[in-house]
């Protein structure tokens, strides 16, 4: 009884809020019809897309060799790039929690944290092969080694790894830094060395958190599209398959028969994830650390990981180092020296070099705000409201964190090219800015919302409600209150979406028409026709950009933020 | 199997904040020993000295005739209870008192009696199987004293071990340590800012402030005879009078009360006096004052009472020894008897009296 009429009366005080409905009403709509609807369009079309209902168009893709191979190659790259990143996470964790490190090693961890930040998706894939390719400036200049091939299996293990094993690493320092250190005290003064008090107390406790880490980028591994395109060869991956099946065999209903199997193999890494093993990490470490931990004093552990760490860290960073030099050699493979500005000059006068940069730029400046936006929308409804619609919303832009950029993408082909449901209604988005800037805001939607979630939930509810009570109504109160107080996620938000989306490929490829030059897309055909330079010469003022936007916001953080006063609590 | 622990002249610096200055203890075999002292004090930080857990900056740590200032924790052969219990989350109740045993090799058909014994003695042998997040505060806590005591170490360390408990399990659990700690005869080493559970719970206590230890001693020693106004004002509650000793052991209080107590020194000059508040009564003559205010507690009535000086004094009188009950706005005289109470040196704080 009391529970019915408590739902009802919150019901009341929520149709008494017509801002507040409003908004939910045009959030449930924008979610449906930019993720919901996109992957939905794809089950229907992989079921009915030759006219008929049944398996006919999953008995014909799972009659291709090239894609059963792919499914094959796919999870074997996510599997041994999800262990290898985790590890190396683990050991640049341990080592940053344990070890009192000189500034020299602090801060190549500090960089290497920050690196994939910045850093579009492919410069790491371009550094492989101008070091280790065939024309490698290591492999053929300094070793003579004149056959070695980077394409394939190992080149996109090695450049995946490097690329998300620091995400493992930031992932696993907050956990390791909220073992309580008396747990590993206790068990030592009960007879245990270090390294038993590590394999009995410490990786047990980690161990959820590793199966995260290892899941999260697995998920990552499948869902990567640009790395594989350039390096991987001709070893296919599920990303790049699905994308030759549209721009090459033009089997569209197929591309979504595929795209489903790629979603499916990716929510269901996530439900494990999501439900099974963040439960399980929260269980064990819910202790806050009250002082350090013990530090690693003997020199024969200390050392060798230091010395280990740091030059995988030297390593990574020579690698992204590599790609503005790379554009500075005149001719790339034969000759290294002087250095030129030639390919620079060229990306502006012939590669159309400003449109690109204008086209990328405005569509990101567009999107960010709104993506940052609605994200802090999206996590106040979820912290501080209560209403029906409620785990929709929070289940629909969670579920987006799952979906692949490709399979996004097809399901924008399928869902827009003729119209809602092939109706013709909204089809006038499809080849605009429009949906460009939708699929950067839908890509950039979870991230936002997670560190917007995690934001709020720090803001006592008390607070708001002295707001309601002295007669502000909800908008009110969220402009003038919340998002006050947490402007600091807010403004990281606007630039993680900027940069996400600046940084874009994998969905964007699909869509873009010729009316649009963006950077990234540019870098992935120059790469492809092997003109290396060019691309990175791309990537290097790719990379220009995104440090800026970080550098810009870290500053007005410092001068203008609110972050200052709360972490000194 | 249990040790003796000697400590000669320990130092701790921060940097350039040195947080003890010298320290010597000696602990005897089997004693419960308290460290006391407000927050800040050291008394944590000498513990997880003999711990192992924070480095020694100078002086010398014994177990018996064992120096271990050079022993990893892990080789001292020590059981410490942890303030936040530190249990395993990971394991069981079962597998966290089995963990040291292990740890130390013990032959496997003698971890499971010795177990399944360590759980009975403090009452949860039927919570063997289950996890820690299963149990309550006083549960864990009774699981961190059997793990710690399981491996019958040389030394049983203690680290505010009662602090996050409720008040009333608090009282309940240190019942069960102390009778515990006298039954298996190890020697333990306490860490306390709660003066009160101090004196119930200890067979000797060092009372610290600022990283020096002001008065080492029995609870009853602590109590009656506190050597310095610093130990008088911590342990329970003291009233404080300026006063001027003269020759003879003679106390004059502002001119009003002059009373003979015994002394150990020839000091005379300015001194402070401090008076229980058990040991102040009412009498026919002695420091004029008035009564402000008086609570009945049950077993006692607390008076505060002020004086014709100012000062405000706290009168504690039994209700087995009295009936009449002093209303505020009463005039009184105070007395007490000199053979109770301490007297120091103003400058110096020494104590005078024995």
């Amino acid at each position: 009884m009391a529970r019915g009429q408590g739902a009802a009366l919150d019901r009341k005080k929520l149709m008494a809020d017509p801002i507040m409905v409003t908004t939910i009403v045009l959030l449930i709509t924008f979610l449906t019809l930019f993720i919901l609807y996109p992957l939905a369009i794809l089950l229907v079309d992989s079921f009915v897309g030759d006219g008929s209902f049944g398996f006919s168009i999953f008995k014909r893709i799972f009659a291709m060799p090239t894609f059963t191979r792919a499914i094959t190659n796919t999870l074997k790259v996510g599997f041994v790039v999800g262990i290898f990143s985790s590890l190396i996470g683990l050991l640049f964790a341990y080592v940053e929690v344990y070890v009192r490190m000189n500034r020299f090693a602090g801060g190549l961890f500090k960089l290497v944290s920050l690196l994939p930040v910045v850093s579009p998706p492919f410069v790491l894939s371009l550094s492989m092969i101008m070091l280790f390719g065939k024309a490698g400036i290591i492999t053929r200049f300094l070793l003579h080694i004149y056959d070695n091939s980077v394409y394939g299996y190992w080149g996109i293990v090695i450049v995946q790894t490097l690329t998300f094993f620091p995400v493992c690493y930031m992932m696993l320092k907050g956990l390791l830094k909220n073992i309580d250190p008396s747990l590993e005290e206790a068990a030592r003064d009960m007879g245990a060395g270090r390294w038993k008090v590590f394999a009995d107390v410490t990786l047990p406790l980690m161990l959820p958190g590793l199966g995260n880490a290892f899941l999260v980028t697995f998920i990552e591994s499948i869902a990567d599209f640009a790395n594989p395109m350039i390096i991987g060869g001709s070893y296919d991956t599920l990303a790049t398959t699905i994308y030759l099946q549209i721009t090459g065999a033009y089997d569209k209903a197929g591309a979504a028969a595929m795209a489903v199997v790629l979603l499916c193999i990716t929510l269901l890494m996530f439900a494990v994830q999501k439900y099974y093993l963040e439960a399980k990490t929260a269980a064990t470490l819910t202790g806050k650390a009250s002082r350090g931990p013990m530090l690693i004093e003997d020199k024969s552990v200390k050392v060798p990981l230091t010395i280990f760490c740091s030059l995988v860290a030297l390593f990574v960073i020579m690698m992204y180092i590599c790609v503005p030099i790379g554009a500075c050699f005149p001719t790339w493979g034969y000759k290294f020296f002087p250095l030129t500005g030639k390919w620079f000059k060229q990306v502006f006068t012939r590669y159309h070099g400003f449109k690109a940069f204008k086209d990328s730029f405005v569509l990101s400046l567009i999107a960010s705000p709104i993506t940052a936006l609605l994200s802090m929308i999206i996590s106040y409804l979820v912290v501080k409201r209560k209403f029906k619609a409620k785990g929709f919303i929070e289940a629909v832009s969670m579920l987006a964190m799952a979906v692949p950029g490709t399979v996004l993408g097809v399901g924008y082909i399928r869902g827009y090219s003729g119209g809602l449901f092939h109706t013709g209604v909204l089809q006038g988005i499809y080849g605009t800015g429009l949906i460009l800037i939708i699929v950067f805001v839908v890509r950039s939607l979870p991230t936002g919302t997670r560190s917007g979630i995690s934001a709020l939930r720090q803001i006592d509810k008390s607070i708001e409600e002295s707001a309601y009570d002295m007669g502000a109504d909800s908008l009110k109160v969220f402009m003038t209150v919340t998002l006050p107080l947490i402007k600091d996620s807010f403004l990281s938000g606007l630039v993680t979406a900027f940069v996400r989306s600046i940084t874009a490929i994998s969905a964007i490829i699909l869509l873009v028409t010729p009316s649009f030059l963006l950077i990234t897309v540019q870098i992935n055909e120059f790469a492809e026709k092997g003109s290396y330079s060019l691309a990175c010469a791309f990537a290097t003022i790719l990379i220009i950009i995104t440090y800026s936007a970080v550098l810009l916001m870290n500053l007005f953080i410092k001068y203008f933020g609110t972050s200052r006063k709360i972490k000194e609590d | 199997m249990s040790n003796a622990v000697i400590i000669k002249d320990a130092v701790k610096k921060y940097g350039d904040f040195i947080a003890l200055k010298g320290v010597s203890l000696d602990i005897k075999e089997g004693e419960f020993f308290t460290l006391l002292g407000p927050s800040g004090c050291g008394k944590t930080t000498l513990l997880r000295m003999i711990a192992g857990f924070n480095s020694i900056e100078g002086g010398e740590f014994y177990f018996g005739d064992r120096l271990i200032n050079a022993v990893p924790a892990h080789k001292r052969d020590i059981g410490m209870v942890f303030q936040n219990y530190a249990i395993f989350p990971h394991l069981t109740v079962e597998e966290n008192v089995a963990y040291g045993l292990k740890a130390r090799k013990v032959p496997k058909a003698q971890i499971e009696p010795r177990v399944k014994e360590a759980l009975e003695l403090v009452q949860i042998a039927h919570l063997a199987k289950r996890k820690p997040n299963e149990l309550s505060g006083g549960q864990q806590q009774r699981v961190a004293l059997a793990r710690a005591f399981v491996i019958e170490p040389s030394v049983l360390l203690m680290d505010e071990p009662l602090s996050n408990l409720d008040a009333k399990l608090r009282v309940q659990m240190r019942t069960v340590i102390k009778k515990l700690q006298r039954k298996l005869g190890i020697t333990t080493i306490y860490v306390t800012h709660d003066q009160e559970e101090a004196l119930a719970i200890s067979d000797r206590i060092a009372v610290m402030k600022d990283g020096v230890i002001m008065q080492c001693g029995t609870p009853t020693e602590i109590y009656a005879k506190p050597q310095n106004p610093f130990v008088a004002g911590f342990i329970g509650v003291s009233n404080f009078l300026d006063c001027t000793m003269e020759q003879d052991g003679l106390v004059d209080i502002k001119g009003e009360l002059k009373v003979k107590v015994p002394v150990k020194s020839t000091y005379t000059g300015p001194a402070r006096l401090s008076a229980r508040p058990e040991q102040l009564f009412f009498a026919e003559a002695g420091m004029p004052g008035e009564v402000q205010f008086s609570t009945f507690l049950g077993d006692f009535i607390e008076y505060e009472v002020k004086l014709d000086d100012g000062q405000n004094l706290i009168v504690n009188e039994y209700t087995k020894d009295t009936t009449e009950v002093h209303e505020a706005g009463e005039k009184v005289f105070l007395n007490f008897d000199p053979q109770r109470i301490s007297v120091y040196e103003a400058e110096s704080e020494e104590v005078i009296t024995c």
